[in-house]
């Protein structure tokens, strides 16, 4: 089913979730080997485009995926949880949320307040405007600051959650990890 | 227009006349005394030039070290002769990063190729005051045919200036990096300066 179900996910958060882990994860790896100062300049010109083009994509699929949150239903806890874990879970969950926006953001704010004035042209198919910042080397330094601690804890965060759903599927054997790869059988 | 102006277009033109339509006895046109002999190109010349981007704008510059000479012939515009090498390391955006990646083997890569060398291969006349210079340009290893287009805008009897346009494609000087988002032709806009021996 494309929708969630009362405790089953549907495909279309199964296929978000896990492409934006995907997006993120990518992301990362590319962000931090494009920033490498000896790197070859040929090479990091294309990777920051690379980088820029699929931030965007991230960021689409992430303003999607909190759409589709909060409009459709939330499947029920796995059985078994204590309150303090559902609490952690979902304050988890926002702010994994949140950050998937947040860093894109302020990725496209740093591209935008860059003295470089680099246009971002989205894999060489259109042209997505700079946001309307203020352009200048102090401006940029903090939007990369702000980038790069939200990418990191988004990263952090993100091995958290995975860190949390193997402990879910190997030592409590519950359905956490597995219904996020299978979708519901039935429309709940 | 000066009146030296006028004079040496008057003459550039009966010399052009000369040159096409006479026959080699006859070539023993006025010779063209103010203006002819050998310039070198003086520092006061800009050479500009702008790389437009994707959704407008781009990245403008100039190079802030050349140098060069050309003879202009008197007797026949075609035999005049341009040399003319710049500094890729002189190169000037406003943004020092943009610099450095000009500078940079993903450019000019100026730390093993230090100049950029043009030498007229062919110069016609396609207008009163203005000319064609086809020749070779030398860059990053390669070499080109190109063209510019002249027109003289300043003249007397010490000095002599053009304006002279053109674009170049990159790519064909191995240094496509950043295309499509930049554009491949760099379009120079310059004004040369002579200054005669």
């Amino acid at each position: 089913m494309l929708r969630n179900g009362a405790d089953a996910f549907g495909w279309v958060t199964i296929v978000l979730h896990w492409t934006i882990a995907v997006l993120i994860a990518g992301l990362l790896v590319l962000g931090y080997i494009m920033t490498r100062p000896d790197i070859d300049p040929v090479l990091q010109f294309n990777l920051f485009q690379w980088h820029k083009s699929f931030g965007f994509t991230a960021l689409a699929l992430s303003a999607i995926r909190i759409v589709w949150w909060l409009a459709g239903k939330h499947p029920a806890p796995v059985a078994g949880l204590s309150a303090l874990e559902k609490q952690a879970s979902s304050a988890v969950h926002i702010l994994l949320a949140c950050l998937t926006l947040a860093v894109p953001v302020t990725g496209w704010a740093l591209a935008s307040a860059s003295t470089l004035d680099i246009p971002s042209f989205f894999f060489d198919l259109v042209v997505i405007p700079h946001l309307p910042l203020e352009k200048s080397a102090v401006a940029e330094a903090s939007w990369a600051t702000a980038h790069a601690i939200f990418a990191y804890s988004l990263g952090a965060l993100a091995i958290l959650h995975a860190g949390a759903a193997f402990h879910h599927h190997f030592i409590r054997h519950d359905a956490v990890l597995v219904r996020m790869l299978r979708g519901s059988r039935r429309d709940g | 227009m000066s009146a030296r102006l006028v004079t040496i277009t008057a003459a550039l033109m009966t010399l052009a006349g000369y040159a096409l339509h006479a026959s080699p006895s006859e070539a023993r046109a006025p010779s063209l005394d103010d203006a002819a002999g050998r310039y070198d190109i003086s520092a006061s010349s800009q050479i500009n030039f702008t790389v437009g981007q994707v959704g407008g704008g781009g990245i403008s510059g100039k190079f802030a070290k050349f140098s060069g000479t050309f003879q202009l012939d008197g007797r026949d515009i075609r035999k005049s002769v341009v040399e003319f090498a710049l500094f890729p390391e002189a190169v000037q955006t406003g943004e020092s990063r943009i610099e450095d990646f000009l500078r940079s083997s993903a450019v000019f890569d100026s730390a093993n190729h230090p100049k950029i060398v043009f030498r007229s291969t062919k110069i016609t006349q396609t207008g009163d005051d203005t000319a064609r210079i086809e020749g070779k340009l030398t860059a990053k290893g390669t070499t080109r045919t190109e063209h510019f287009d002249a027109k003289l805008t300043k003249w007397n009897r010490r000095n002599i200036s053009f304006h002279i346009q053109g674009g170049v494609y990159r790519t064909r000087y191995n240094m496509s990096v950043g295309t499509p988002i930049y554009s491949n032709i760099v379009q120079f806009d310059m004004i040369v300066n002579g200054q005669k021996h």
